[in-house]
């Protein structure tokens, strides 16, 4: 090992990278394009859902029904229909996610004592937004239902369930989100980043010339490694200063053990890179291959949004392989809930395993024979 | 400054071998190169010249047999050779988005040339090169010659012993190739070595001693003047028509030992000079062809080479 050398690889990649568009890009602009599209585009919030109705009884009963699901927040109501054969049409062209029907006998059952039915229909073809509204629903019929029943009074219920919420006290999924999406967006960036570096030495035949010289292959892996490194602890840092600057996330957790933990990950995701394009000497067949293998587990078997604990068994037990699974849980629990070491170490020991394997793998790949 | 182990043989090879699964590329090749001279490997295309350049540098495993540069073998102490040559490959392989400068700086850190001597070096290079103006150019932008020019300087910043060149002046024009020889000359008088390969003949004709190569074998191998000399049959040069069909209808005829297209002429290689300058005219007038001119002449570095190409059974298609 000879720091010159190292430092000379360095030194060039760093030069190149300054040089390339297309290296500059993934290292600064994309993770800032990906950072805000799923900030922005991934809620899972329900609110506002449009809501038309079609109220047959038209009495101050109804009206009061009606006030009770426009008070609740969750829904807006976008029109008022004339008859029943306006409810498919506002449904099938999607300008109310569902109608709430309240028949003309609603107030006279009411007085009655008779159960007064409502009919709520739903546009299930967005079936989790339907399930979301449905419940919603449910309960603001049935707390309504209690207000007419009790008129006003005060009664004392045998069991009364007192929830709170920790971690994400106002259950914002954006809170969940964006830790998670530190974790993606960096799998996915340092993976394409060094898969182009060797390969474009292969491709441009600098490799011949590289390999004639006294440089060991250790120096030159660590040497491309040292610039991009440096690259994705920045991108990191910049993902967490626009998550709680732009997204408001709460970030609770010692910002160096974060820091810690990303320079495990990168270095691991790197090693990765190198690896695949090594192997492949391809630039193009490299960035393929390294999007393959690290953008669907990221984000499919990561828990970033799918919990993996409900996944079947064979997921479950892939998942254990997905390095961005052991980040995404870092994240989010340095993020949210401010854990330390005495929660995240079996994550650590899983990021280090990953490490030592991504440099081993890159440097056993990197076989200097010229053919 | 590395130590320079005295060997009075930079380069020793010992029937040296190298198959790609079932083709043999270079095929039990053996010889030595002196301390100093300007040893010239020719051959045709596919003659296995690269693959053994490649095997001397360390680049490439040998499959069989031995070799050992500067006094160390190549495949067991190819760090220790690494340090001790300088390699410029068939195809430009600098980095073209760096410039000039950072290309000599990059290869001086990997050399381990650095703080005053690397400035020193650097200065030495882009003089040699003519390169002084151009230093903060990207190395993509440079001519040809130029960057032919910068890689030599790239492979001897580190003062090495032993210089490879692997077909250094391969698509450079014949002036930019007369200046690169004259840089190997200098090199050569300060007591490098130089192991260089080509196929230009006129190139074969600066070096101190020659080997060729052909389909993997070493098929001859002396100073210049010797491989003239190993032609022992006298050579007449004919002034035709049509050289091509010329060569067509004296290929086979008795006493004809080799016929080949030589510029506009064709030169004839045969056993009886007497006898073939009344035979040769008969041959051709019965396919044909007009015989302007027959004289005897003495044979070139060109003619001896393609004599022994086709005397070992041709050259390799394509």
């Amino acid at each position: 090992m000879s720091g010159t050398r190292l430092w000379a690889i360095a030194r060039k990649e760093l030069l190149q990278i300054r040089r390339d568009p297309r290296s500059l890009y993934l290292a600064f602009i994309l993770p800032v394009v990906l950072l805000l599209l799923f900030g922005y585009a991934i809620s899972f919030d329900i609110r506002n859902i449009e809501l038309a109705v079609l109220d047959q009884s038209r009495t101050q009963q109804s009206r009061q029904l009606v006030e009770a699901f426009e008070g609740s927040g969750y829904f807006t109501v976008v029109a008022h229909l004339d008859g029943a054969a306006e409810v498919e049409r506002v449904l099938s062209r999607g300008r109310a996610q569902l109608v709430l029907t309240i028949p003309p006998s609603y107030a006279r059952d009411l007085a009655s004592g008779r159960p007064a039915e409502v009919q709520l229909l739903l546009d299930g073809s967005d079936a989790n937004t339907a399930t979301i509204a449905q419940n919603y629903a449910d309960a603001i019929v049935m707390r309504h239902s209690a207000d007419v029943v009790l008129e006003g009074r005060r009664v004392q219920l045998p069991a009364s369930l007192e929830a709170r919420v920790w971690y994400n006290e106002t259950l914002e999924s954006r809170n969940m989100i964006v830790p998670g999406l530190v974790a993606v967006v960096m799998s996915i960036i340092a993976a394409m980043l060094t898969a182009l570096t060797i390969a474009r030495e292969w491709e441009r035949g600098t490799m011949e010339q590289l390999a004639a010289t006294p440089v060991h292959r250790l120096e030159v892996v660590l040497g491309k490694l040292v610039p991009y490194v440096a690259i994705g602890l920045f991108d990191v840092a910049v993902a967490c200063a626009a998550g709680v600057a732009i997204f408001s996330v709460p970030l609770r957790g010692s910002l160096l053990l974060l820091a810690v933990f990303t320079l495990l990950f990168v270095i691991g995701a790197l090693g990765l890179g190198i690896f695949i394009s090594a192997a492949l000497r391809s630039q193009m067949l490299a960035t393929q291959v390294a999007m393959m293998a690290t953008f669907l587990p990221a984000l499919l078997l990561s828990g970033f949004i799918f919990p993996i604990a409900t996944m079947p068994l064979v997921l479950r037990a892939i998942s254990y392989v997905v390095p961005a699974r052991y980040y995404v849980s870092v994240t989010k629990g340095i993020f949210l809930k401010g854990v330390g070491l005495e929660v995240l170490w079996p994550s650590g020991v899983a990021m280090i395993v990953f490490a030592v394997v991504g440099l081993s793998l890159a440097i056993t790949a990197f076989r200097k024979e010229i053919a | 400054m590395t130590v320079v182990k005295r060997v009075a043989e930079a380069v020793r090879v010992q029937d040296l071998t190298r198959t790609f699964g079932d083709f043999t590329a270079v095929d039990r090749v053996s010889f030595t190169v002196a301390t100093g001279e300007i040893f010239g490997f020719l051959g045709p295309n596919g003659a296995g010249k690269t693959t053994t350049i490649k095997m001397l540098n360390g680049l490439l495993r040998p499959t069989a047999g031995d070799a050992s540069v500067a006094g160390f073998d190549v495949s067991r102490q190819a760090a220790e050779v690494k340090r001790r040559i300088g390699y410029m490959s068939q195809l430009f392989s600098l980095y073209g988005d760096l410039s000039v400068e950072e290309n000599i700086q990059l290869f001086g850190g990997l050399y381990g040339v650095a703080g005053t001597r690397l400035a020193e070096r650097q200065e030495w290079v882009l003089r040699m090169a003519g390169l002084a103006d151009a230093r903060k150019r990207p190395t993509a932008e440079l001519a040809l010659g130029w960057k032919q020019r910068l890689a030599l300087g790239c492979a001897v910043l580190h003062e090495p012993p032993i210089l490879f060149l692997d077909e250094p002046t391969s698509g450079v024009d014949p002036v930019s190739r007369r200046s690169f020889w004259d840089l190997i000359y200098e090199l050569a008088e300060g007591g490098t070595t130089v192991f260089v390969t080509t196929h230009y003949m006129e190139e074969a004709e600066y070096c101190n001693r020659l080997a060729l190569m052909n389909r993997g074998r070493l098929i001859a191998l002396g100073r210049p003047s010797e491989l003239r000399e190993e032609l022992h049959q006298p050579l007449l040069e004919l002034r035709t028509d049509d050289p091509a069909r010329a060569v067509e209808a004296l290929t086979g005829v008795p006493g004809v030992v080799t016929a080949a297209m030589f510029g506009r002429l064709v030169h004839v290689m045969v056993e009886d000079a007497e006898r073939a300058s009344e035979q040769l005219p008969r041959a051709l007038a019965a396919a044909g062809r007009s015989c302007e001119s027959l004289t005897v002449v003495e044979p070139s570095l060109e003619d001896v080479f393609v004599a022994l190409v086709l005397r070992e059974g041709g050259a390799v298609e394509g």
